[in-house]
């Protein structure tokens, strides 16, 4: 597998008892204002229920959570256990831990030391937040070895914990052929595709029938993968029950996100350029509640999987067994969409909202459903990138532009459209690091989407009529 | 929890650089959207490019303050072109997609080590305003303003950036009052009217992206001159936020909202900032620490952005029927 891995730690610190009071301060205060400009005109007694309903799911979660407290709590006894902050990293080259390399963090006139242990992990407590400089003193390091940069950056003016990975030299070395290298990167190219592609379609079903660019569709993905790490690694359910579990917690954020605020909105007839707007205070507001839940350490989910090789591609178990969901999971919603009688109404409203009222199809209903299908897809997504690649609290938004590329690609609004976006997009990401380094894929991805804009703004398979 | 200190240092902020940056940021948003209806959610990418512009021709090409001046306006400029031509005949949400994608790409740019020996890479660029601070008239010492103390330093970037804020502001008023103006907010109102009374409707757009981006080039300077360092992290997509947030909080359609958007929406961050770091420092939130306090304030920059729009999003000084947020 070799998707940018970062050899990070996955550090669980004992954060989660001391933010959950500022997450019921927070979200309740955020959501209650739509709620009182509807309860006027509209069904007041449906949406108490769809209240009721939601602090109890919130509740819910609280309970898991602080379940499973105490647990990652006594993770965190280091010795200098009053201080927050903390450095980490795993000094590895081609695969093989180098323990005994002295690193040093100097802030100011602060400094403090670690040694990397035999898995070549090494930690250093801070006890204050600010830019540290972290030093590897390359006198330490064994004969053979060479670091390419011994001197970086932590930055931990905004977070608690900052991975700083030294790269060594024969890291990027690469012996095998150049058709080899292209094989493995279409493989690689088309998982993150299939990955893009569920979450894209879930931004492209909820355009279709609201119109709304949603922003706040990355922290989707980014709840999947976190509630997957909780309810695997630190309550230690089965990974396959945890990713169940992850899935309906996701679908159950889209279904109240909708009902406390988009339906709101919609209710008020907000344009879709606010909603838009709306959408980025909401991804801001999610993203700085996951962190402030989550910290902003990655988290190591499925420790990578077993390794298997086929012909040139190196892989593992856990990807293929996501590739394999992903496929059943579109197919899924494309039968979804072409066969079921909801799914029939849902490419109505796509077309035009009007005319499948006028045809006696529930719009209101119509789009309950879409969100929370949205939400179950794009959960699957955010499930599967958290156990086949690592998660933070920006995982989501890091691939937000490539989901809006992939959807904008494809043309907004048709799901078909965004699977072949999203499988264009994860090729360009994934081969284009052959030509250029691996830090400016994702710039690729989007002089991609630019250049096609030129020459077909409507997209791939996009409508003409979509043009402004 | 020192009261006098939080009180002082939140009106300090009313006259900060930071405040004054995101003020020209917001002036050049207010030209794309608030009078043309473009929405631009790259505007990280033009203030980097100036921020960029200025300390790379300083530093690479050794040229003087107002060489790179030029140069990082122009950097913007040209950016503003290369992104107007494929996207201004799209619709606006697009045209925000590709604008804050173009800003992201530019930020992966500037970020990468590959570049380092001119962009200095994640680290950035340092030590590029010798020029500006040699030409500070004011002599060396202390200065007590009567809330806060500042060096000479200090002062002398307030001033310009200040000074900046003014001429920007000035000239908005005078542009959007002129027939050129006019045709601007016509196109925002209705841009197939305008076209049929036979205006190049791609040619006004563009130059309104220009100038803003312009503007918006100017506000980056400013940024990265208070503290002569430009660091890539400070040009991601939370940089286009957060000047959303101070222009619509002042009133989008406005030349005054932007700027008094930004005394009022940093001082409300230093203001919570403040009582929040107090109340931690004496135990009375025993659940959050000093780094997340930090990180309550993005928070709130997103709670204030959904509460704005929804509920005023003409701002303060705008007017409801010119903030329709067209589509």
């Amino acid at each position: 597998m070799t998707f940018a891995k970062p050899f990070l730690m996955a550090i669980s610190k004992g954060m989660l008892l001391k933010v959950n009071k500022q997450e019921t301060a927070t979200l309740p205060m955020l959501a209650a204002s739509p709620d009182t400009e509807v309860g006027l005109s509209h069904p007041y007694a449906r949406l108490t229920r769809g209240w009721a309903a939601a602090i109890a799911a919130i509740g819910l979660a609280f309970a898991v959570l602080l379940g499973a407290a105490p647990q990652a709590h006594a993770a965190d006894n280091s010795d200098q256990s009053t201080w927050q902050y903390s450095i980490a990293g795993t000094l590895k080259q081609n695969g093989k831990p180098i323990k005994g390399v002295d690193i040093t963090a100097v802030d100011g006139s602060f400094s403090n030391k670690a040694t990397s242990d035999d898995f070549g992990s090494w930690t250093i407590p801070v006890p204050k937040p600010g830019i540290y400089n972290v030093t590897l003193d390359t006198k330490t390091l064994p004969a053979g070895f060479k670091v390419d940069n011994a001197n970086l950056q932590a930055d931990l003016s905004q977070v608690s914990f900052a991975a700083v990975l030294f790269r060594f030299a024969g890291q990027t070395v690469q012996t095998e052929s150049f058709s080899d290298q292209l094989t493995q990167r279409i493989f690689a190219g088309l998982n993150f595709g299939l990955l893009l592609a569920m979450a894209a379609i879930g931004i492209s079903l909820i355009f279709g029938t609201t119109g709304l660019s949603n922003f706040a569709h990355g922290e989707m993905v980014t709840l999947g993968a976190l509630m997957t790490w909780l309810f695997h690694v630190v309550a230690g359910m089965n990974m396959i029950v945890a990713g169940v579990l992850a899935v309906i917690v996701v679908a159950g954020f889209g279904w109240l996100q909708d009902a406390a605020l988009w339906r709101p909105l919609r209710k008020r007839r907000t344009g879709l350029n606010q909603m838009m707007i709306v959408s980025i205070g909401f991804s801001i507001v999610a993203r700085y509640v996951l962190l402030l839940l989550f910290n902003g350490d990655t988290k190591d989910i499925a420790g990578g999987g077993n390794a298997i090789d086929i012909g040139p591609i190196k892989t593992s178990d856990v990807t293929l067994i996501g590739m394999v969901i992903s496929v059943i999971t579109l197919a899924g919603v494309a039968l979804f969409l072409t066969r079921t009688r909801v799914g029939k109404a849902t490419r109505a409203v796509s077309d035009n909202p009007a005319l499948a009222s006028a045809t006696g199809i529930d719009v209101e209903r119509i789009i309950r459903i879409v969100w929370i299908a949205a939400a179950t897809v794009t959960g699957v997504a955010g499930v599967l990138y958290g156990l086949e690649f690592q998660a933070n609290w920006l995982t989501g938004f890091d691939i937000l532009l490539m989901l809006f590329a992939a959807v904008t690609l494809g043309g907004l609004g048709t799901a078909l459209g965004a699977t072949v976006g999203a499988l264009i997009i994860g090729m360009v990401v994934e081969v284009s690091t052959l030509f250029i380094p691996n830090e400016l894929k994702y710039a690729a991805a989007l002089v991609i989407l630019i250049v096609i804009l030129i020459a077909r703004p409507q997209g791939v398979l996009g409508k003409k009529q979509r043009l402004g | 929890m020192d009261f006098g200190q939080i009180f002082n240092l939140t009106l300090g902020e009313a006259i900060g650089v930071f405040t004054a940056a995101y003020a020209l940021c917001a002036l050049g948003l207010a030209m794309h959207f608030g009078y043309t209806g473009l929405l631009n959610f790259g505007q990280a990418g033009f203030a980097a490019l100036g921020a960029y512009g200025y300390s790379v021709a300083t530093l690479t090409f050794g040229w003087n303050m107002w060489g790179s001046l030029l140069f990082g306006m122009l950097c913007a400029a040209a950016f503003a072109l290369i992104l107007g031509i494929p996207t201004l005949r799209l619709r606006a949400d697009y045209l925000a997609i590709v604008t804050i994608a173009a800003a992201q790409t530019l930020y992966y740019l500037f970020s990468n080590s590959q570049f380092a020996n001119v962009t200095g890479g994640s680290n950035g660029l340092s030590q590029f305003g010798t020029d500006f601070y040699g030409a500070n008239p004011i002599p060396e010492g202390r200065y007590n303003l009567g809330i806060i103390t500042l060096s000479q330093d200090e002062i002398w970037i307030r001033i310009v950036a200040w000074g900046l804020v003014i001429i920007v502001a000035l000239l908005l008023v005078v542009l959007t009052r002129s027939p050129w103006g006019r045709t601007l907010k016509g196109i925002r109102e209705d841009e197939d009217a305008v076209r049929s009374l036979g205006k190049n409707v791609f040619a006004y757009k563009m130059q309104s992206l220009v100038l803003g981006g312009v503007i918006g080039s100017l506000g980056g300077m400013v940024f990265v001159m208070a503290s002569q360092t430009n660091q890539p992290s400070t040009w991601v997509s939370n940089f286009t936020f957060m000047t959303w947030t101070v222009l619509l909080l002042g009133g989008a359609a406005t030349i005054l909202g932007p700027v008094v958007g930004s005394a009022v929406f940093f001082m409300f961050l230093m203001l919570t900032q403040g009582v929040l770091e107090g109340l931690v420092n004496i135990g009375a939130l025993p659940f959050l620490s000093i780094a997340q306090v930090g990180q309550i304030r993005y928070l709130l920059v997103g709670v204030f952005l959904m509460v704005l729009v929804i509920f005023r999003p003409q701002g303060f000084f705008g007017n409801k029927k010119e903030m329709q947020f067209n589509g």
